[in-house]
C-alpha cells in the first residue's frame, strides 16, 4: 500500500482535510470518505456518466480523476447544486418534465446538463444530444431529459414555462 | 365533487430524492464493521478447478477469507434453483460458487472478503487457481451437434429442454396447401440488459437472534427471501429479511436470484460481519443474466385471398451455462404463445430446443420472449406483403382478429379477453402521414436517398397472471399479489405492495389511484414496498405486471377500508351503512349533506374506538390477495422512418411514432415515459447491441468500450399517442406499459431498415445493423 497522501478539497462550499491513497478515485473519495453518495459509479471504462461532478466550474468524471488530482479544488457534487426547496433549473426541469426513472443516472445527468448551459445558455435539441453522449440513461430514452434540459435553459433566460409538449 | 387523480399527469413524488442525490442505493448504505467481497471469476469458458490456493491472498493484511465452493457446499449451502419446470428438464446444480468446473467466463471460482473493496480486489489476483481447460461451446446450435463439448453430464446432448405447441401434422398440411410461403432465418441477436445501477447485494447477521438482513438490486425481494431461505440456505423465511431499497433499473436482469447474494449472506455469518459485494461494469456483461439469443427459423403460409393461414417456428433458446430464475418459461409460455399476435392465423406450430453452452446464464430481459415473437411475426408479415405486392399496413390490417372475434381463442393457448386493433393502426398511420412517406420514400429513391418505412403492430400478454394458469405451466410461484392498507389515527395512509418500484413511479401512481378510492388528499398517502420486514408477501414486478395485478390488489383492499369505514361513520351518524354515500371526501346520510364525517373523524374514531359499533374490530386497515382471472393484453401499432446512408451503412432515425393501448392511463407522464425507454431499448437491440461471443466461450462485448448502448443522440423525440381498451377483468380496467415499447420497437426499426434496403435486393439481415454490417450487405 502506498504512502497517503494529503489533500485539501472544498466540496459544496466546505474545506475538507485527508488523507488518501494515491489511486483513491476522485468519485470513491467523495461517496467513501465525505458520504456525498449521491453521486454514483455506473460503469469502469469512463463511458457512462453517472459520476460527473463540477471541478472549479467545469465537468468531470469522477471516476476517471484521482482525489489527489483534485488537491486544491472547488468541486460541486448533485448535493451541493440544489437542494429541495432551492432547487437548480436543471433539477427542476428533471422533476417537471419526468427526466428521470430509476434515477440513478439522474445526478451525473443533471451535472452535465448545468455544465452545458453554463457554456450555451440556448442549446438547440441537437446541441442538448450532442453534450449529453456521455452520458447514459437506460431508462428515459432521453426523450424527457431534453425536456428537462430545454425547460431549465427558459427558466435561466427568464422566460416562463415552456412549451407543453415538443 | 373532488376531482379524480386518475389520468392525471402528476410529477413524480419520489423525484425530489433522486434529483438532489439523497436516494439511497444499495450500495450507498455503509454499515458499522462492513468487509467487503470481490470475487475470483473464470477467465475460462469451460474449465476443470484442480486446485486453489488462496495461502498468498490471505497472507495480505486485511484479507479475512477465500471462500471457495467445496467450502459452501460442505456447510449445507444449497444450489439455486429455477422457478419454472417444464416435463423432462434437466435441472444441474447451480452452486453460488462453482466447487468443480467453471462453465462460462465470469462463473465465480472463489470470494475474497477483506476490509475494503481494494484489498480484496487485489487479493483476487492473488488466490492461484490451477484450470484445466476444456473445450467449450457458445452458440445454441453448435451445443446441439454431435460430440460438442458437454456443459453438465446431467445433459449429455446438452439439451436442457424441448418444448412444443400446436399440432405439427395438421401444420405441415397447411404449408404443403398454401397459396404462397417465405421463410426467414432469423437471429435474435444476445443482449446484456445493462440497467444503470450495477448490481449490489450487502449482508448483515445478527448472532443474538440467528437473523440475516440482505440489502440487494431486487425487482421481487419476496422471491429471493423465498428461494434463500426455503431453497438455498433452509433457514425460515422470518428469520431472513431482504431490502431493495433504491433500485437503479432493472428491466428483468434484477428479478434472478444471483449468486453473490449467497456469497455475502454466507461470509456474514462466517466472519460475523457486514458483507458488501458491488459488481464492478465489466463484471456485469459476466454475471448478469443476458437476454433474448434465438437461433430460427419461421414460415408463414397465406392462401390466395392474402390470408395468414399458416405459421411455422422451429427456435433454438441458448439457455447459456445453468438455468436462473425464469429461463425455462422466456422461450416459451412468454414466446410460442404469442405467436398469433393480432392476426387471425389458424395455424400455428412451433417448437424450441434450449440447449445449454458455456456462456452467461440467460433469462427475461425487457419483454422477456415477447419481441423475439413480436420480432419474427412482423418481419414475416412485412416480407410476406412486400412479395405479394401489397402495402404492408394493408395485409395486416386485412389479417386482423376483430373486434366482434373476442374473446378470442388463439390456437396458441391464450385467450384474449378485449382488443381493437384496426383504430390503433388508423391513427399511427394518419398521425405519422404514412402515405405522404410513401411518397417521399419514392422521391427520396429517385435522388439516391434511401429512407425507409418500417410498423409493427404488437400484442402481449402482461399482468402475469393467474396462479393456477401459470402453475399448471410449470411456474414454482404463485403470481398473485398482497396489499395493505393501514391508516393511522390522523387519517394519513401507508399501503404497502408486494409490487416493487425500480423507476416505474409506483410512489406516485399508486398514491393517486388511492387517493381517488379513499377521496383523500395524495399527500396523505405514502407507499411502503421493496422490504419484507416491512411487508409481508408478494412476488415483485416484472411482465408488467405491476398496474394490473398490484395495483389491483390496493384497490381492492382500498374498497375494504371504504366499506367499514362506511359502517362506522353509519353508527356516528345514527343512520344504516346503506344510507351512507361516500363523496367529496366525506361519508354522508343520504340526502342530509349536512350531517356527515370527514375520513379523518372516522380514521380517529376507529382508533379510539370510544363511542363505536359493537360487532366491528377497532382499527382501520385492510389487506388483500388479488389473483387475476386472466392476462392482459395491450397492443397497438409503431413506426419508425429512417434514412440508410449507402456510402456509410449508417442508419439514422428519423421519426419513431407509437400508438398504444394499454387501457385507462392512470399517469400520462409515467406511461408515455416508459414507452421513450422502452423504445429506446429496442431500437438498441436492432441497430446497436449484441453480446457476442468467439467460438471458444469468450465475450467480445464485455463492457461499455465494445458493447454499444443508446446515446442521447441515437434518439429523436418519440411522438406518442393512446387508444382506450380496457382489460374487462380487473377493477380499474387498466393494462401494462412497462414492456410495450421493446415488444414493437426492436420489430418496426428492423422492418424500416430493410424497407430503405429493399432496392438493394436484401430480404433480410441479422440485428443489430451496425454501419459495416450494413455497408457490408449493400455491397
Amino acid at each position: 500500500m502506498a504512502d497517503k497522501v494529503r489533500i485539501k478539497m472544498t466540496v459544496n462550499g466546505l474545506e475538507h482535510h485527508s488523507e488518501v491513497e494515491p489511486r483513491l478515485l476522485l468519485v470513491h473519495y467523495l461517496r467513501e470518505a465525505l458520504g456525498l453518495t449521491g453521486t454514483h459509479v455506473g460503469c469502469d471504462t469512463s463511458q457512462c456518466g453517472a459520476c460527473v461532478v463540477h471541478l472549479d466550474g467545469q465537468a468531470v468524471k469522477s471516476c476517471t480523476m484521482f482525489a489527489v488530482q483534485a488537491d486544491g479544488a472547488r468541486v460541486t457534487t448533485i448535493e451541493g447544486i440544489g437542494s429541495v426547496g432551492s432547487l437548480h433549473p436543471v433539477q427542476e426541469g428533471f422533476w417537471e418534465m419526468h427526466g428521470l426513472q430509476c434515477g440513478f443516472c439522474t445526478p451525473g445527468m443533471i451535472m452535465a446538463a448545468a455544465d452545458l448551459l453554463n457554456k450555451n445558455s440556448n442549446p438547440t435539441d441537437a446541441e442538448i444530444r450532442h453534450a449529453l453522449e456521455g452520458n447514459y440513461c437506460r431508462c428515459t430514452g432521453y426523450h424527457n431529459i431534453v425536456r428537462a434540459v430545454q425547460y431549465a435553459a427558459s427558466k435561466m433566460q427568464g422566460k416562463v414555462g415552456v412549451a407543453a409538449d415538443d | 365533487m373532488a376531482e379524480k387523480l386518475f389520468g392525471k399527469a402528476i410529477k413524480r413524488v419520489e423525484d425530489p430524492r433522486f434529483i438532489t442525490g439523497t436516494g439511497n442505493f444499495t450500495d450507498d448504505i455503509t454499515l458499522p464493521g462492513m468487509v467487503h467481497a470481490a470475487m475470483v471469476r473464470s477467465p475460462y469458458a469451460h474449465a476443470r478447478i484442480r486446485n486453489i490456493d488462496a495461502s498468498k491472498a490471505l497472507a495480505q493484511p486485511g484479507v479475512l477469507a477465500v471462500i471457495t465452493g467445496q467450502e459452501m457446499k460442505a456447510a449445507g449451502i444449497n444450489g439455486i434453483p429455477t422457478g419454472w419446470l417444464h416435463p423432462g428438464i434437466k435441472t444441474p446444480p447451480h452452486y453460488a460458487i462453482t466447487p468443480d468446473k467453471a462453465r462460462h467466463v465470469g462463473d465465480i471460482v472463489a470470494a475474497v472478503v477483506a476490509t475494503s473493496r481494494q484489498i480484496a480486489e487485489d487479493a483476487v489476483q492473488l488466490v492461484e487457481v490451477d484450470y484445466e481447460p476444456l473445450p467449450a461451446v457458445a452458440l445454441g446450435s453448435k451445443a446441439l451437434e454431435k460430440g460438442a463439448p458437454v456443459v453438465h453430464e446431467e445433459a449429455p446432448d446438452n439439451v436442457c429442454f424441448t418444448w412444443s405447441i400446436g399440432d405439427k401434422a395438421s401444420n405441415d398440411a397447411v404449408f404443403a396447401s398454401a397459396y404462397k410461403t417465405v421463410k426467414l432465418e432469423i437471429r435474435n441477436n444476445r443482449l446484456v440488459p445493462n440497467a444503470m445501477e450495477p448490481r449490489a447485494s450487502l449482508a448483515q447477521y445478527v448472532k443474538a437472534s440467528d437473523e440475516y438482513t440482505l440489502w440487494t438490486t431486487s425487482q421481487n425481494p419476496h422471491i429471493h427471501r423465498l428461494l434463500i431461505a426455503a431453497f438455498i440456505m433452509g433457514i425460515p423465511e422470518h428469520k431472513l429479511r431482504v431490502i431493495a431499497p433504491d433500485v437503479g433499473g432493472g428491466f428483468g436482469s434484477k428479478i434472478f436470484q444471483y449468486p453473490e447474494e449467497i456469497i455475502v449472506l454466507y461470509a456474514a455469518k462466517k466472519l460475523n460481519r457486514p458483507v458488501k459485494w458491488t459488481a464492478r461494469r465489466s463484471e456485469s456483461f459476466v454475471t448478469d443474466s443476458h437476454g433474448r439469443d434465438h437461433q430460427t427459423v419461421a414460415e408463414l403460409a397465406v392462401d390466395q385471398d392474402h390470408r395468414m393461414i399458416g405459421l411455422r417456428v422451429e427456435t433454438i433458446a441458448n439457455m447459456g451455462a445453468y438455468l436462473t430464475t425464469f429461463a425455462p418459461a422466456v422461450p416459451t409460455y412468454l414466446y410460442g404463445t404469442l405467436l398469433a399476435g393480432c392476426y387471425k392465423t389458424p395455424n400455428i406450430y412451433c417448437h424450441v430446443t434450449a440447449p445449454f453452452t458455456h456462456t452467461v446464464p440467460v433469462d427475461a430481459y425487457r419483454g422477456a420472449g415477447r419481441p423475439e415473437a413480436t420480432f419474427l411475426l412482423e418481419r414475416l408479415v412485412d416480407v410476406m406483403a412486400h412479395q405479394l405486392g401489397q402495402d404492408p399496413m394493408e395485409f395486416r390490417r386485412k389479417n386482423f382478429i376483430q373486434p366482434g372475434d373476442f374473446p378470442y381463442q388463439t390456437p396458441v393457448a391464450l385467450v384474449y379477453d378485449s382488443g381493437n386493433y384496426e383504430p390503433a393502426m388508423n391513427k399511427a398511420m394518419e398521425l405519422v402521414g404514412y402515405h405522404k412517406l410513401r411518397q417521399e420514400q419514392e422521391e427520396a429513391r429517385k435522388k439516391g436517398r434511401y429512407l425507409g418505412i418500417g410498423a409493427a403492430t404488437y400484442l402481449e400478454a402482461c399482468g402475469l397472471a393467474p396462479s393456477a394458469v401459470v402453475g399448471s405451466l410449470g411456474a414454482q410461484a404463485g403470481q398473485w399479489e398482497s396489499a395493505l392498507v393501514r391508516v393511522h389515527a390522523t387519517g394519513k395512509v401507508e399501503v404497502y405492495t408486494g409490487s416493487h418500484s425500480h423507476g416505474q413511479g409506483h410512489e406516485t401512481a399508486f398514491a393517486q389511484v388511492v387517493a381517488d378510492e379513499l377521496q383523500i388528499p395524495m399527500e396523505d398517502v405514502t407507499l411502503i414496498h421493496g422490504d419484507t420486514g416491512r411487508m409481508a408477501h408478494g412476488w415483485g414486478t416484472y411482465g408488467s405486471r405491476s398496474a394490473p395485478v398490484g395495483l389491483s390488489a390496493i384497490v381492492m383492499a382500498s374498497r375494504k377500508i371504504t366499506e367499514k369505514a362506511r359502517k362506522i361513520a353509519a353508527h356516528l351518524l345514527e343512520a344504516s351503512p346503506e344510507d351512507i354515500v361516500h363523496q367529496d371526501g366525506k361519508f354522508m346520510v343520504k340526502g342530509v349533506p349536512d350531517k356527515s364525517k370527514s375520513f379523518f373523524d372516522i380514521a380517529l374514531m376507529a382508533h379510539l374506538a370510544h363511542n363505536y359499533p359493537a360487532d366491528l374490530e377497532p382499527g382501520l386497515e385492510a389487506n388483500h390477495f388479488y389473483d387475476p382471472k386472466n392476462f392482459v393484453f395491450p397492443f397497438g401499432t409503431h413506426i419508425a422512418v429512417v434514412e440508410v446512408d449507402p456510402e456509410t451503412g449508417k442508419v439514422r432515425l428519423l421519426r419513431y411514432l407509437s400508438v398504444d393501448d394499454c387501457g385507462p392511463i392512470i399517469n400520462p407522464l409515467i406511461a408515455e415515459g416508459q414507452v421513450h425507454g422502452g423504445v429506446a431499448q429496442g431500437l438498441g437491440q436492432a441497430l446497436l447491441e449484441e453480446a457476442a461471443y468467439d467460438d471458444e466461450g469468450q465475450i467480445l462485448t464485455g463492457n461499455y468500450l465494445e458493447y454499444t448502448l443508446p446515446r442521447a443522440d441515437d434518439m429523436v423525440q418519440i411522438e406518442h399517442d393512446h387508444t382506450v381498451t380496457p382489460s374487462p377483468h380487473n377493477p380499474l380496467g387498466v393494462k401494462g406499459i412497462g414492456e410495450a415499447g421493446t415488444i414493437a420497437s426492436t420489430a418496426a426499426v428492423a422492418n424500416a431498415v430493410l424497407d430503405a434496403l429493399r432496392p438493394f435486393g436484401i430480404v433480410h439481415l441479422d440485428m443489430p445493423y451496425t454501419p459495416r454490417k450494413v455497408w457490408e450487405a449493400i455491397d
